[in-house]
Parts: structure tokens; sequence; C-alpha cells
């Protein structure tokens, strides 16, 4: 096989460029009498990574960007050029307080991210985002305040609205067959108002916070109140538990006798992410330890993680993403998947409005409003999720919030105006969805679209 | 020779289909034997897809009868079909082109392990059963997207294998494809009857119906017209039957036979 690979191992990238016609001009080169050589393990040259060693990784990586398959690679080059950028105008930027700062308010346009990816992986959008967290904080703070509910039950009523509302959303896209950019506009306007009228001549309904879901949201809450170890304890959960899930997966590959991947890739892959998280630790014990929100919104995108890439439905969501007609035809619910991908973003959009309300202890009018649906958006497309459906993980959230997250600190850190900050924000989104589309459309020239 | 088994897999007699005013199917009868691929044939409109509809459950029949394996049966929508063990691919191959090839063979009906996608032996599985086609694809985990027409034809046929149907019916499986994945599919149609699967084959284009069909099944205007032994059949006489230049041995001794029945 070995020979064979040698022989098989042209130039890469040029593979690339004859996209799917370099698969039939390589079967030509299989050896045809050989029978020990079964046709499926004839490798496209093109995915000979592991017998080129780093070399191998290299190509790849270079036959990826070339064809579009961008990853996370803009988010990376963009923290790094806004890192610099804001680090140079005030070098308060890098401290550990702000980047601690940064990782607390993450998280709960995040939960807004989360859903919204569940949404964009069916190639669908839902503007109401914003306007559902609003709304769902304001309701909280309704019910614990005026009518004087336990504050955990008023939370489970309020993320139940945002369900029920996300459900109705997708009810109208799937069953009445309306576009969801229109229901979710008449969501986003209509919810909205909802909002204002529940919260009437008052404006603003302050929620204490001495304890309960608003101070675990808060600002002062943190993991294991703080310990130095609290940090150290989730990053080597992390990477302990990514390294036996990858020695198993490695196992049951070598047991099944199909390819997996080499203990030197898992270690690097390991080491990289230790290294990262254990920095990000370091650095939030630097200032005040790692913040509940944060840790519930790490935790959600491992949840959904899971969801998502093992489980059958998340299988389904992708499959409607790629093609509703084979979706259909293999026997999935197109519209039951349909309505509860809208309702499993409303209800994140609730669950953020409830890292809302305890940021601010507040239910306020302006909750929701603003840029916060397009900084959600925003980072789910920045992350990689695309817009076109079919592509992307939740990881996205968490990616794309850090840079959207690091650029408005950044700029409230320079004292800039709210206008400055919205023509940016927006200057942000297209970028990022403008990346989408160029690297979807030389992904179909590559043939992987 | 192939061998061909007594009671044929799959007999419709006497099958009717209307649509409104229009009569899309009169009277037709067609047999499918284990191991036998029939080739359907016919001019445009000659009712092929629709007779192949009616196989697979999307229109139930109006008049006439379905044997499977020798006992009659209903097929009134396409779940029925696909218990008995008919699997179609249509013409659209209706792939995910987002999921790898692994995730689109088993879309439906993935394997699991403790509630969790099985995607080890899911890999395995779908490995074995391509290499069983003798199936060439330069890996089972690249995106649909990324293979050619030839290939995606294949791998749709692969995936109507996953439930281990008994009978196949491949509408137009190389109306799109150039010469050589026109050969990798007809290949692959040989394999299934090496596999002792029942194959119907709709197609257009008679050398691939010369080359792998066992006998052809010759519809006109939505009736039978003629089924010929590949073997002992010349391209004019299918031709002849397809275009209703019907002044030919075959068909003038069904007639003949016809009409003494008749008295």
């Amino acid at each position: 096989m070995s020979d064979t690979s040698k022989t098989v191992k042209t130039d890469s990238a040029e593979a690339a460029k004859v996209g799917a016609g370099a698969a039939e001009g390589q079967t030509t080169v299989a050896p045809s009498d050989d029978p020990t050589a079964a046709p499926v393990t004839v490798v496209d040259p093109r995915l000979l990574v592991r017998e080129e060693g780093f070399k191998g990784y290299l190509t790849e990586f270079k036959r990826k960007v070339k064809g579009g398959e961008l990853g996370s690679l803009p988010v990376v080059i963009g923290l790094i050029v806004i890192w610099t950028i804001f680090q140079l105008q005030n070098d308060r930027f890098l401290s550990a307080d702000n980047l601690s700062n940064i990782s607390y308010f993450l998280s709960a346009t995040g939960m807004l991210a989360i859903g919204l990816v569940f949404v964009l992986l069916l190639g669908e959008i839902d503007l109401s985002v914003g306007s559902v967290s609003g709304l769902a904080s304001t309701l909280f703070a309704v019910f614990v305040v005026n009518q004087g509910v336990n504050a955990w039950l008023s939370l489970v009523l309020a993320v139940l609205t945002g369900i029920a509302i996300g459900a109705l959303h997708g009810w109208f896209f799937a069953r009445i067959g309306v576009p969801a950019f229109v229901v979710t506009l008449a969501g986003f306007l209509g919810w909205n108002g909802l909002m204002l009228w529940l919260l009437g001549d008052s404006g603003t309904i302050n929620i204490p916070s001495e304890a309960g879901p608003v101070h675990l949201l808060g600002q002062s809450s943190f993991f294991m109140d703080q310990a130095i170890i609290g940090a150290y304890l989730l990053a080597g959960l992390a990477v302990v538990l990514t390294l036996v899930g990858n020695f198993n997966e490695q196992r049951r590959r070598k047991a099944a006798g199909v390819p997996f991947r080499p203990t030197s890739e898992i270690l690097l892959r390991v080491g990289a992410l230790g290294v990262a998280s254990f920095v990000a630790a370091a650095v939030l014990n630097d200032s005040a330890g790692v913040s509940n929100a944060l840790v519930i919104f790490l935790a959600a995108l491992v949840i959904v993680d899971f969801v998502l890439r093992r489980t059958t439905y998340g299988r389904q969501v992708f499959a409607v993403g790629g093609g509703i007609e084979a979706a259909r035809r293999a026997g999935i619910n197109v519209p039951m998947i349909r309505i509860s991908v809208f309702a499993i973003s409303g209800g994140f959009a609730a669950v953020g409005g409830m890292f809302f309300a305890g940021q601010t202890a507040s239910a306020t009018l302006s909750a929701g409003g603003g840029n916060t649906l397009m900084l959600a958006i925003a980072a789910a497309v920045i992350g990689g999720t695309s817009l076109f459906g079919g592509r992307g993980s939740v990881w996205s959230a968490l990616l794309g919030m850090l840079v959207i997250q690091s650029i408005q600190t950044g700029l409230d850190l320079l004292n800039m105006n709210t206008s400055i900050q919205y023509m940016i924000t927006g200057a942000v989104l297209l970028g990022a969805v403008v990346i989408d589309s160029v690297s979807r459309r030389s992904q179909k020239a590559a043939g992987r679209a | 020779m192939v061998h061909v088994s007594a009671t044929p897999v799959l007999a419709l007699r006497g099958v009717s289909k209307r649509f409104g005013a229009v009569q899309a199917l009169t009277d037709v009868d067609l047999e499918v034997h284990a191991g036998e691929v029939v080739a359907l044939v016919g001019d445009n409109g000659a009712g092929k897809s629709t007779l192949v509809k009616t196989i697979a459950g999307v229109h139930p029949i109006d008049e006439g009868a379905i044997e499977w394996q020798g006992n009659a049966v209903k097929i009134n929508k396409p779940h029925d079909a696909q218990g008995l063990g008919i699997a179609t691919v249509y013409q659209d191959l209706a792939l995910c082109d987002n999921l790898d090839v692994v995730g689109n063979l088993y879309l439906g009906r993935e394997l699991l392990h403790r509630g969790v996608i099985d995607e080890v032996t899911m890999e395995k599985k779908a490995r074995e059963l391509l290499s069983t086609l003798s199936i060439r694809i330069p890996s089972v985990r690249i995106p649909i997207a990324s293979l050619s027409g030839g290939q995606r034809q294949v791998v749709a046929i692969a995936r109507a294998l996953i439930g281990d149907p008994k009978l196949v019916i491949l509408d137009e499986p190389t109306a799109a494809l150039g010469v050589e994945q026109t050969a990798q599919v007809l290949d692959l149609v040989e394999r299934l009857r090496e596999r002792d699967l029942a194959v119907i084959l709709i197609s257009h284009n008679m050398a691939d119906v010369k080359a792998v069909a066992d006998t052809v099944a010759v519809l006109r205007l939505g009736k039978n017209n003629g089924s010929f032994p590949v073997k002992n059949t010349s391209h004019e006489e299918i031709i002849a039957a397809i275009t209703g230049a019907t002044d030919n041995a075959v068909t003038r001794r069904a007639e003949r036979r016809t009409t003494e029945a008749a008295k």
C-alpha cells in the first residue's frame, strides 16, 4: 500500500485544482490486477495526509485554504489583528482584568449565537432572538418582582416561553410556508412590542440579585467561589476528557479496522488544547476567577456539540440543511426538524435573556435591543457557520463571540461613541458574510460544496 | 447464463392506472425474477415512470394485482414498498451534499451505540459494502459534494442496498453520465445481479440495455408492447417495438395467440 501511495502522491495542490476529476484519474493508478488492494482502500491523493508526515498536513492545509475550507482560520487571524490593534491603542486591553471582562460578557450573546447556529445550519435565519431574549428577561422580572414567583421557577417559565415562541415561528415557517426571514422579522418587532408593553411606564424593573439565578449569572459570581484550583480543574477536565475520548475512538477504530488518528496527532491536538485552556485559566485566575456565566456557556457548548455531531437528531438537522429532498426521502420529518430548530433557537434566546438580566440585575427597555441580534448573527458567521446551511459547528458561537466581544470591549475602553460602535460592528458583520460567500464560491470551484 | 428462479420476485398482472381522464397504464404485465435484470424501455410518455411509481408505492394502482414472491400484496404508499424489500433509486439522486459518504449511506437509519451514532461501525460496514460492490471512491469520509456524477450514482445505488432489498429499481441511472462513469454503473448493475437481486432498469440507452439486461420489457402508450430476451433480440426489433413499428415476428405471434384465445 505504501508503494501505491507513493505513486499516487502527486502534487496535492494540483490534484485539488482538478477537483472531483482527480478522483477518476487516480483510480487508473490503482493496481487493478493486485487482488490484495481492495478498491476502497485506494486513497485519494488529496487525502493522503498522514502518509506524508508534517509536510502532508501543510499541503492539506494549503489545499483547504485554496478550496475555501477556511474553518476557524479567519477567526484566529481576526483575533490576532484585533488584539494587536487595541493593545497598541490602550495597553490595558490585554490585561487580565479586561480579558476576564471579555470572557464574562461574551456568554450572554454567545447563548443567542448557539441557538442561531442551529437555524443557520438549516440555511435559515432567526431575526427575533434579540427581542425574544429581551422579552424573556422582562417576563422573568415580572414573575419575580411583580408576581412574587420563585426565581428558579420564573427562569424555567421564561425559557419555556422562549421555546414556545420559537416553535410558533417554526410552525409558521414549516407548516404555513411563510419565509423564516419574514416570520422572525415580525417576531423581532412583535415580541419587542410585548416587552415594552409589559414594562409599561416604569421602564425598568430591578431584580434582587443576592441569590438565585440572577446572582449566579451576575458579574460577581465565580466558579468554586474564586478558588484558584477551580479554573485549573476546568482546564484539566477539558484536557483529560478530550484525551480519553480521542484514545477511545482510536481504539474502537483500530478494532474495527478503519482509518484512525495516529497517537502523535492526538497528542498534538490535545497539547494545543491544553496550552490554550491552561493559559486561559491562568489569566482568569490572575484577575478574579472563572465566572459562572462562562462555565454555563461552555457546558452548553459541549452538550450542544455532542447533540449535533453524535445524535440522530443532529444528523437530521445537518441533512435538512444539506438537501431537503434527500432528507425527506430518507424518512426524516422535515417540518418537525424545522419547528424544533426554531424552538431551540427561541429557547437559547431566552437563556441569553437570563444572562442579560444577570449582567444588569434588571429588566430594561433596551434589553435585547440595539445591536444584540447583529452581534449574535455575526458571531455565528465569523466563527465559521455558513449562512447557506449545512456547514458549521456550535464552537463558532464561542470563537465568533471572542472576536465580537473583543471589539466591543476594546471600543468601550477607547471610549468610542455608540455611533462608531454600530458602524464598526456593521462592517465586521458584512466582512464575515463576505468571507462566507467567497469561501463557499471557492469551495464550489474546488468541488467541495 | 443467468439463473432464474421459478417464482418471480415481483409480478404485475393486468395493472391499470388512470390520472383523471388520462389512462396512463392499461393492463400491464411485468415479471422480475431474482438474479434477473429487466430493462423497462419505451418512448417518452410510454408509462415507464408511472409503472415504476406504482411499484414504489408513489401511485397506488387502480386495477390489477401485484404479486410479491407469489403472494398477492397491496402497495399503497412508499413505506409498503420499502417494507417488502423494494428499493428505488430515482433519477435525481437526492443525496445530501454536505454529509460524507457514510452519513449519506445511513441517512435515516443511523446505527446507534448506546443511543449515540456509531460512526465506527457505520464506516466499517460502509467500506465492506462498497468493496463487495467494487465501488471506487476516494474515501468514505469525504462529502458527497466532492464526488463526480458517476460516483454519486454508485453511492445512491449503494444507499438503496443498505436496507437489504430484494428488488432494486433504477430510474435512468446512466442518463447524465460520461462513458467511463456509465461503465462503472453498468458494472454495478451486473454485481447486483450476481448478488441475486432482482433489478428493474429504466433506460433510454439501447446499448446499456443490451449490455446488462436479461429481458427487455417494452411499454408503448401505457400498454405492454412485447417482452424480449436480450440474447435473441436485435437492436432493431426493440426499437421497432418502442416506436410502434410492430411488424415483427414476436408481436405477430403474440397477436395471433390473443386472437386465438379470444375465439
